[in-house]
Formats: C-alpha cells, structure tokens, sequence
C-alpha cells in the first residue's frame, strides 16, 4: 500500500487563491439562519411552543446538514484549486483603521466541520427526542442546542479571526447553558461555572492572539493574516502561536486547563456527546489547522502545541482508567483522544491531515458511544457507576453492539476507524526524528495501550459479568428513535476512518488547504503494529482485572496512581492551591482596602462637606438686613481688593 | 458724546432711531402695552385667552424679527454689529444671539404662567392673606391676568438690558426689568405669606443693589466723562485720570450685575426669592433674567473693561470660586426642591463666570451656549415641581418626593433627566455646556479655576443623586403628594426643555455653531 500519489500532491503546496462564492454557497449563511431561528423561536416562544417544540429543534440542524451536504456536492464538482470561497455578508465593525467584514469561508476544511456538526448534530438531536422525553424543560434544551449548532457552524465557517471569536464565545455560552441545564443540582451549577471560568481563561489567550495579529498584519481575516504572516519577525509569530494554543487548552480541554471537562458530564448525555464529544471541545484542534500557516512559520509554538497533546493523551487516558462514573470515563478518554489530534496538529504538515482525520472519526464513535451511555443511564434510573451495572448485553442488544463497534474503534481494531485515523498520528510523531519525536511517539504508543485497557475495563463493567442491579432497576432496550442514531454512527465508526485514509480521499481533499505529509508509510507500519501489540496487552489486563474476576460493588482503596487518577490527577487541587487562595487573599485584601481606605476617606469627604453645609446655610437666616449686611461687607471687600490690586 | 456734539452746535437734531434695528424690542413692548389695554377694556372671561395670544405671538414674532434683523441688517453686510438709537442701543451678534435665547426662554416660561388646571397666581393680590376678602376673591374664581403684561414689559427689559451700549440705558433697561419682577414674586396664590416676603426682600435688596450699580455710573462718569461704554474704554486705554475712580466704579458696577445674575456674596436673595415666588415666576427669574444678567455682565466688562482684563480678573476669579463652591456646598441640606434648585442656579452662575472670566471668543460662546442650555433644562424643571402636589399646594419639601418614580415614572424620569443634565452627565447638555466654558477657562489661563469648578460639579451632582435616590429607591409615603395631569401648555413646557437637554447633549454642534459665530467678533463697540 505504500507509495501512494503524494508527490503530485506536495507539488500543489502553495495555497489555493480565495475565489468569491458560486452557486449553492451564496445562501451559505442559511447554514447559521436555521439554527439561529430554531434557538429563537424555542427560547423565545416560551411555553406555546412547548407542543411541538422538539420537533423543530430537530428540523433545523436537519435543514443545515442538507445545505451542507449541497454544498460538498458541488465543491467536489470543482477543481482542486478553485475550491477556497469567501463572500462577505456585510461590513461588520468599521473603526478608522480596524475593519472586519462579517464573511463566510467555504473551504475542504470548513466543509468537513460543516458536515460533521450538522450530521452528527442532527443525530443527536434525535437521540435527545427520547432522551429528553420525560424533562418538562425540553422545548428550553433544544433551544440551547441549536444555540450551539449555530454559535459552532460560525466558529467553522467565519473568514476571519474576529468572527471565529464570536462563534468561539457563542459554543463557550451554549457548553455552560447545557453543562448547568439542570442547574437545580448544586453539582451541574458549579461544574457549568467552572466550565466558563476555565474557558475564559483561554479566551484571553485567544483574543490576545487576535489583536496581536491587528497590530502585526492590520488584518484579522484569514487571507490576509495569512499573506502578511511570513513577513512578520518569528517572536511575534511564536507568541502568535503560543496565545492561540492557550485558547485551544481552553476550549479542548487540554493541560493545564483540562479541568472543567470531567464535570461537564453533570449536563444531560445528548450534550455530552455533541459538545463536550464530538464538536465543540475539537474546536481548539479546529483553531490550530486552520492557524496552520503561522504554526508552519514557528517550529517552537509547533512543539508546545506536539507537547500539550501528548501530555494530555496520557492524563486523560490514566484518569479514564481510574473512573467508575461510566460517563467520567468517556470524558478522560475525550481528553485523551483530543491529545492524540493535537499532538498531530502540533507535527505540522505532517499531522494536520490526519488530526482531522482522527477527529471526524471520533466524532462518530465518541458521539456513538456517549449516546450508548446516555442509553444506559436512561433505563438505570439516572444511575452513572459502572459498579452497579453489568450484564446488559442481552437486555440492550443494539446498545451493546453500537458501543462494541464504538469500542474496537476507538482503540484501534483493524479494519475499524481508530485503526486508520490514530496509527498513522503514532506514525508521524516518530517520523518527526530526533529526540522529542521519539518521546512524542513513545507516548501516543503508550497512550494506545492505556486506552484499550481502560475501554476494555468499561465494556466488561457495562456489560459483560453478572447483574449488580439495585432492585427498582428494570433496563430494557430504548426505543428507536434513540438506537436509530446510534446505529447510523456505528456505521460512521466502523467505515469512517477507512473511508477517509484509504486511497488518500482526505488528503487529496484537505491536502491544498492544510499541505501534506512529505513521506507516507502506507497502511500498516512499525509503529501501528506495535500499537497494534500494546493494544491487545492493554485488552488482556483488563480482562484479568474485570472480565475473569467479579468486579466490587464498592471501589477498593487502590494504589497510589488509582487514588491520584480518581482525583483527576489532582488537577482541582492544582488550581485551587495556585489560582483559588491567592485569588480569595487578593479578593480579601481588596475589600479590607475598599472598606478601611476607600469608603472612609470618601465618608471623611463626604462628612466634611456635609458638616460645612450645615453651617454655612445658618448664614441663610432669612432676615433681610442681614443680607444687606453680608452684600455691604462683600461690596467693601470687593471694591477694596479691586483698589488693592491695582494701586 | 453725540450730547456734547449738540451742544456745540446748538441745534437739537431730531434723534434717529433705527426702527427696523430695534423691531424685537419695539414689538415686546408694544404687546406689552397692548395687554394693559385688554386688562383695561376686554371682558373679563376673554382676557386670559387675548392675553396668552398677545403674549406668545408678541413674543413668537420678536424671534422671528431677530432673525430677520440678524440676516438683513449683521449678516448681510458682513459686520459684526451695529450701534442704534443714537449710540444707546448696540445691535451686534452677541447680542442678537442672548436675545434670541431670552426670546425663547421667555415663550416657554409664560407657557407655564399661562397653565390653568393649577393656577399659580393669588386671586387678589391686595387682599390680606387669610382675610374675608381673599375667600371672596377666591370663590369668585377671580385671577391676576395682569401677569401678562408685567412679564412682556420685564422680558421687554431683559431684552435691553444686555444691548444698552450705555451705562444710563443700560440702567434703565435693569429697572425696567426688575421692577414687573418685584411685582409677579408677590402674586403667589398659595403660601402668600411667604411670597410677599420674597417680594419685598427682592425688592429692598434690588434697589440696594441698583444703588451700587448707580454709584458705579456715577465714577465712571467721573472718570471718563462719558457714560458710553466706548468712550470709557477709551479713556481707560489712554490711562488718565485718578484710578480711584476708575476702579471703584468697575467695582461698584460690578456689584450691581454680580447681584442681578447671583454670585456670592451677593446671592443672599436667591433662595428666598426662588422659594416664595409663584414657581412660573422662578422659572422666568431662573431663566430669563439670569441670561439677561449675564448678557449685560459680558457686554461691560469685555466692550468698557476689556482692556482692564487683567486687573478686574483677580477679584472675578474669587467671586467665581466662592459662588461655585458655596452654591455646591449649601446645596447639599437643603430640603425644599425650590431652594435647592436656587442654590444649584447659583453654583452654574458661577461656571458660567469662568467663562466671562477667559474674556476671549471662546468665553464669550461657551457662555452664551451655557445659558441657552442651562435656561430651558430649568425652565423644565420648576415646570415639573409645579405638578407634585399636595393639599397645600406644591410639594415642596423633599421628603414628599420619596417614591415619586414608582407612582410616576415618567414625571419623575424627566425631573431625573434634568437633575442629570445640571450635574454634567455626558449626553445632556449640562455636560456639553460645561466643558465649553471649562475649556474655555482653560484657554483663557484659568485651569485652577476650572479644577475647583470640577470639584464643584461633584459635590453639586451629590444632592442631585439624592433627590434621584430618594424618588426611584424609597417607598412613597401613603398620604404623598400627586402628580396632577398637566394641560397641554406645562406638558409643551416640559417637553421642550427635556427635548433640549437631550439634543444639546447629542448633537450639540449646530447650536455651538452658531454660539460660535456669533461670538467670532466679540461685540461691537
């Protein structure tokens, strides 16, 4: 399989120009009208549109992916280099010199976001017609969620940094509506601030980044950032780079600011796997390829990009390990995956295709497997520990085998999608050479196993060994209009990866928007196959751990690393120790200050004057010789000084 | 000087009088004489309609007249102004410019006075407070329509007062001005006590102070020989003569203008005054008679002592600081609305001084627009303190207004909005109008001035806030006053005032505009 066409293809290195929008792609703002027009008529129709309110909630991701899908059509219709569109909706902020147009940019790259957020959104708002049935609040979560749909098509198809920051903050709004949904519950309230807190965090980063490139280049849309970009010094392009990565840990959840996603679970399952799954938390991966052409200038913001994933996939993939709360699990092994794309991005050329690659197709069996236990977590009674699930492989057969295809996928099983999307990343980060590429690759080696130890674990916890039910507990299989999408993204995580990587369709595709890899190992490489072998040791201790012996109701106490990792690697503490308290000491000092300096000096002003008025107006006596008298003593005084000044 | 030319010659040339020059003022008062006659012959259930008619087309048509002259006579041959009336009566655009603003201010105060659903004048002025007779008049439903007239003839006054070209006309056009006012401060239907007070403090102080302003005529004349502002100007550029009398009758004129527009020390009548009157006669005082005053104030001392600048600035610079301090300070415990307002009109004389103060084109236009902003917004205001009422007539005292926003939002948002404006919150006009004369103070050299005149302004906004605290804040008293429906008259009042605070502090650059052209030249001499 090696030897593939990439020599044609790196010929084609330069970018392709921006042409103006043709056919279809001049109603692509339609892709924002739908779902802003759901969000609007759910949110602020209230209660009336409580009937059928579900209904259009679903319609409207549904209509965008059919604009999506018509717009893919006729760019693969197009020839390679003609397909870069923007068009311009109007002139958005107009200040002397500061101009940013409200534009669209319908490229390979926004496409494949455009499909895989209105395709698999679509799914999931399907899913969460019958998720959400019994909450008398559901009319108010569809509006959240095509909130999001639109906030994060803007995030992917805006032509320029400013409108990508609006889409930015729109996701970061929607994530902390949904995360807080059921905000009575003390634990969704906090983990929905916490959310916000942390991604504000990376915002500064993100929107530092954007006005560092108003000063630098006078612009902040993608062309012309692009174009003026070499002609920048490389330190303005390093901190370029290192600001937007602070953004991406931000919204990707990756260290150090990984924190709030393990309690973003609190939010309904639906959310998870959109959100905090398949779209928004890839946004900061989105953010990276798209900047590719200044991170291509910087081998040293490429680094720290390379190294903030490959940290990232162990810690989620050790905190996955360690989890009960079957959704918590799910969540490590996002913020691992995530790692895994990028680790990828940070490699450059190199990985740009395949961190899309890899995200696309988490995105069908993350999605897939999120609804599994959004399934599960339906007929258990809300229960989430895997302790206290098992055996609910013959009560919910198409549950089961959607979360198995999800399951091989993900750690890799040939000819499944994690297969193809992750070996090659594993590939490339040791075909980086020298030092750092042997550390980067050991650990998305290593990652490969951890993972199908601790996915392993969850499949034999979930489904396999005997019922450790409570007595009201009655799982049945859920009805279709939920297994409807799980099955369509098991397809997605079966055939996803191969689609994509076999015969180069993604690279010919994405290749003149992001470049391409200058070498390619084919299919099967020394790196997989030992990816492949770590994988199956991974499988086989789990087994011995939870598959052939009972698992406890009750966790056992554990060693050091099990404690660690159940504390999500002491990243709360972290925080609090570094963030928190010095925050409270200043918090506290400045109110001591406000009270004892400010207020008193103003109260001491404040009486002076008051005690003076007091005074002064006693002059006021109302008797009119007085005044008469107070006018002469004024008259002499002025009439003496105009005298005095002058003789 | 034209005197002595006569004298000379010993003929008595026929004066010539510039009719056309002079139309506004003739018009002002030939409706003023008018009003006299339908007091005299008109029925009486006519004579408040004919009197409202006359006055407002009276002073309706002096406007119109102004622009015209300000087109045909100043505009047209490209001069800064001319002098009519045989040297009595100067006619330049500074002038035509205060008198346009008077001309307006006036309209607007007499919609007030005209209001009937609350009338604020007594039935029978002469009649003793609480006697039989005042019952008598009372039930009759009699009412002084005589207010028409006497405010036509004190507008007609305040017209000339700052385009008296000299110090003789210019005093008459003072008593003129005060004499109707005197008269109107004790016609107040409720509280008649404390109206006729005010009148009689107003007038043993007003004629104390035309003293002062006489005495000043008089070393002028001493001085110079003249009583023309140009020819004073002249002798006091060629330096001879005793600068005893000079000085002392810049002081002593001084003092009669300082009273007139209420700088301290010499505001001791304002208070009183504000507080006893019938509140459409403040609102005329607090307006009218202000931007009259200052007129006046700005034609002598930039046309007769212009070249003394820096001799009279010393003293001005202490009256400035003490009037804007003690207006802003006082201010703060006052607890009638009409004594505050008082005292905040006394602290905005004194920013207004710190543009006579910069006595450059700057001053003189910042100032002019200062009182064309400063006149309507207060106009509006004493318009919305004649509406909170209470059994004894006009809520007066602040502790009433508690919780009006919650019982009237709109009246109390508009009195908030001109609250808002006297304090200089950008977008009112009060922000637009103190940054000019601020601006123009710092021009002209006096940035300590304006640096107290800052201060000022904040310890001023302090009892605005309150009163805004107190009605939006507090919960209304159950036996509070009410707010009565006003006709259409108060209701125009208001709504031009908050129409100006707004479009002033928006878009102000048309009006500065055209304060700026007309004080390009300064006046005429």
């Amino acid at each position: 399989m090696t030897g593939l066409a990439v020599g044609t293809l790196r010929a084609a290195s330069t970018p392709p120009a921006t042409l103006p929008a043709t056919g279809v792609e001049h109603v692509a703002w339609l892709l924002l009208v739908f779902p802003l027009a759901g969000a609007a008529i759910l949110l602020l129709g209230g209660k009336r549109t409580n009937a059928w309110g579900h209904l259009v909630g679903v319609a409207m991701p549904v209509a965008a992916f059919c604009v999506g899908v018509a717009m893919f059509v006729q760019m693969l219709g197009q020839p390679a280099s003609d397909r870069v569109r923007s068009m311009t909706i109007y002139q958005w902020v107009i200040v002397s010199r500061f101009r940013v147009p409200m534009g669209i940019r319908i490229d390979p790259l926004s496409i494949c976001f455009v499909l895989l957020i209105t395709g698999v959104g679509s799914l999931i708002h399907i899913f969460a017609v019958g998720y959400m049935s019994h909450d008398p609040e559901r009319r108010r979560f569809f509006g959240y969620m095509n909130l999001f749909v639109a906030a994060m098509l803007l995030l992917v198809i805006a032509n320029n940094y400013l409108g990508l920051y609006a889409g930015w903050e729109g996701v970061g709004l929607a994530s902390y509506l949904l995360i807080g949904f059921w905000q009575y519950k003390p634990a969704a309230a906090v983990a929905a601030k916490k959310a916000f807190i942390a991604n504000r965090v990376g915002d500064v980063g993100l929107s530092l980044a954007i006005m560092l490139m108003f000063t630098t280049f006078g612009s902040v849309t993608f062309s012309g950032v692009f174009h003026e970009a070499p002609k920048a010094s490389h330190e303005v392009i390093t901190a370029i780079g290192l600001l937007l990565l602070l953004g991406a840990c931000g919204k990707s959840a990756q260290v150090p600011l990984q924190s709030w996603l393990l309690d973003a679970m609190e939010g309904p399952t639906p959310v998870s796997a959109l959100i905090h799954a398949a779209t928004m938390v890839t946004a900061g991966v989105y953010l990276i390829v798209r900047s590719g052409p200044i991170f291509n200038l910087s081998p040293g913001a490429r680094l720290a990009v390379a190294i903030v994933g490959a940290v990232t996939l162990l810690f989620g993939a050790i905190i996955g390990c360690a989890k009960d709360d079957i959704k918590k699990a799910l969540a490590g092994s996002t913020m691992s995956q995530i790692g895994y794309m990028m680790l990828a991005a940070g490699l450059g050329p190199a990985g740009y295709v395949f961190a899309i690659a890899h995200l696309l197709a988490h995105g069908f069996f993350k999605a897939g497997m999120f609804l599994g236990a959004g399934s599960v977590k339906h007929e258990m009674n809300d229960e989430v520990d895997m302790r206290r699930f098992g055996g609910l492989d013959k009560i919910m057969p198409v549950t089961f085998v959607t979360f198995l295809l999800g399951y091989l996928a993900i750690i890799g099983v040939p000819p499944l999608s994690g297969f193809f999307t992750k070996d090659p990343i594993i590939d490339a980060a040791f075909a980086k050479g020298g030092t750092s590429g042997a550390l980067l690759g050991t650990a998305a080696l290593l990652g490969a196993g951890i993972t199908a130890f601790y996915m392993t674990r969850v499949m034999f916890m979930t489904f396999a060994g005997e019922r450790r039910w409570e007595a009201d507990q009655h799982p049945h299989e859920v009805p279709p209009v939920m297994t409807s999408p799980m099955v369509v993204l098991a397809i997605g995580s079966v055939a996803a990866g191969g689609f994509l990587i076999l015969g180069n369709r993604l690279l010919n595709f994405l290749g003149p928007i992001t470049g391409v890899p200058p070498t390619s190992h084919g299919i099967w490489t020394k790196a997989g196959l030992a990816a492949l072998v770590l994988v199956a040791v991974g499988m086989v201790i789990a087994w011995a751990l939870y598959g052939r012996r009972p698992v406890p109701a009750t966790a056992p106490a554990g060693n050091p690393v099990t404690v660690a990792a159940r504390k999500d690697l002491y990243g709360d503490a972290v925080n609090e120790s570094l963030l928190m308290r010095p925050g409270q000491w200043l918090t506290r000092l400045s109110v001591f200050f406000d009270n004892k300096g400010i207020d008193a000096l103003v109260n001491t002003v404040a009486a002076t004057f008051g005690g003076t008025s007091g005074r002064m107006r006693r002059v006021e006596n109302g008797f009119v010789r007085s005044y008469a008298l107070s006018m002469l003593v004024g008259a002499v005084l002025l009439v003496g000084a105009l005298l005095l000044v002058k003789l | 000087m034209t005197g002595s030319v006569a004298a000379i010659t010993h003929t008595i040339a026929a004066p010539s009088i510039e009719w056309s020059l002079l139309s506004p003022l003739v018009l002002v008062f030939a409706a003023a004489t008018v009003g006299v006659l339908v007091e005299a012959f008109a029925p009486r259930d006519l004579r408040r309609a004919l009197h409202i008619a006359i006055s407002l087309g009276g002073l309706a048509g002096a406007f119109v007249l102004t622009i015209v002259v300000a087109h045909s006579h100043i505009f047209a041959g490209g001069k800064p102004g001319v002098v009519a009336a045989v040297g009595a009566v100067a006619v330049d655009k500074p002038t035509l410019f205060i008198q346009g603003t008077i001309l307006v201010l006036a309209f607007v105060s007499v919609l007030l006075i005209a209001e009937s659903s609350h009338d604020a004048f007594a039935a029978q002025a002469a009649a003793v407070p609480g006697s039989a007779a005042e019952r008598e008049g009372l039930l009759a439903g009699l009412t002084h329509t005589e207010v028409y007239p006497l405010t036509l003839f004190s507008v007609g006054g305040m017209l000339l007062f700052p385009a008296a070209n000299d110090l003789l006309t210019m005093f008459i056009a003072l008593e003129v001005l005060s004499l109707p006012l005197y008269l109107l401060c004790g016609l107040a239907r409720r509280r008649r006590l404390l109206s006729q007070e005010a009148a009689m403090k107003y007038f043993l102080l007003g004629a104390f102070s035309s003293a002062f302003f006489l005495f000043g005529v008089a070393m002028l004349y001493g001085y110079s020989g003249s009583v023309q502002l140009a020819a004073i100007a002249t002798a006091a550029q060629s330096g001879v003569g005793s600068a005893t009398l000079l000085y002392a009758g810049i002081a002593l004129l001084g003092i009669g203008l300082l009273f007139k527009i209420g700088a301290i020390p010499f505001a001791n009548w304002k208070p009183d005054v504000y507080q006893g009157s019938p509140t459409p006669v403040t609102a005329l005082m607090a307006s009218c008679t202000l931007v009259s005053a200052f007129g006046a104030l700005l034609r002598v001392f930039y046309v007769a002592f212009g070249q003394l600048t820096w001799d009279w600035r010393p003293v001005m610079w202490g009256v400035a600081i003490l009037t804007m301090l003690v207006g802003s300070i006082v201010a703060i415990t006052q607890t009638d609305v009409k004594r505050l307002l008082a005292y905040s009109s006394i602290a905005q004389a004194g920013y207004v001084l710190t543009g006579v103060i910069a006595a450059n084109t700057a001053g003189l236009s910042g100032s002019m627009f200062y009182l064309a902003a400063y006149g309507i917004a207060t106009i509006g205001a004493f318009a919305i303190v004649t509406l909170v009422r209470d059994q004894t007539g006009e809520a007066a005292h602040l502790s009433s207004w508690a919780g009006l926003g919650k019982r009237s939002p709109l009246v109390a948002g508009l009195f908030a909005l001109f609250l808002i404006t006297f304090a200089g919150i950008p977008l009112t006009s009060g922000f637009t109008s103190k940054f000019a004369v601020f601006r123009a103070a710092i021009q002209g050299g006096a940035l300590p001035l304006v640096i107290i005149g800052v201060i000022s302004s904040a310890i001023l906004a302090f009892p605005y806030v309150r009163v805004i605290v107190l009605m939006f804040f507090s919960d209304p008293a159950p036996d509070g006053p009410v707010v009565v429906r006003p006709s259409g008259f108060t209701s125009a009042a208001v709504a031009v005032g908050a129409a100006a605070t707004l479009v002033l502090g928006i878009i102000p650059q048309p009006l500065l505009n055209i304060a700026n052209h007309a004080a390009s030249h300064l006046f005429v001499r």
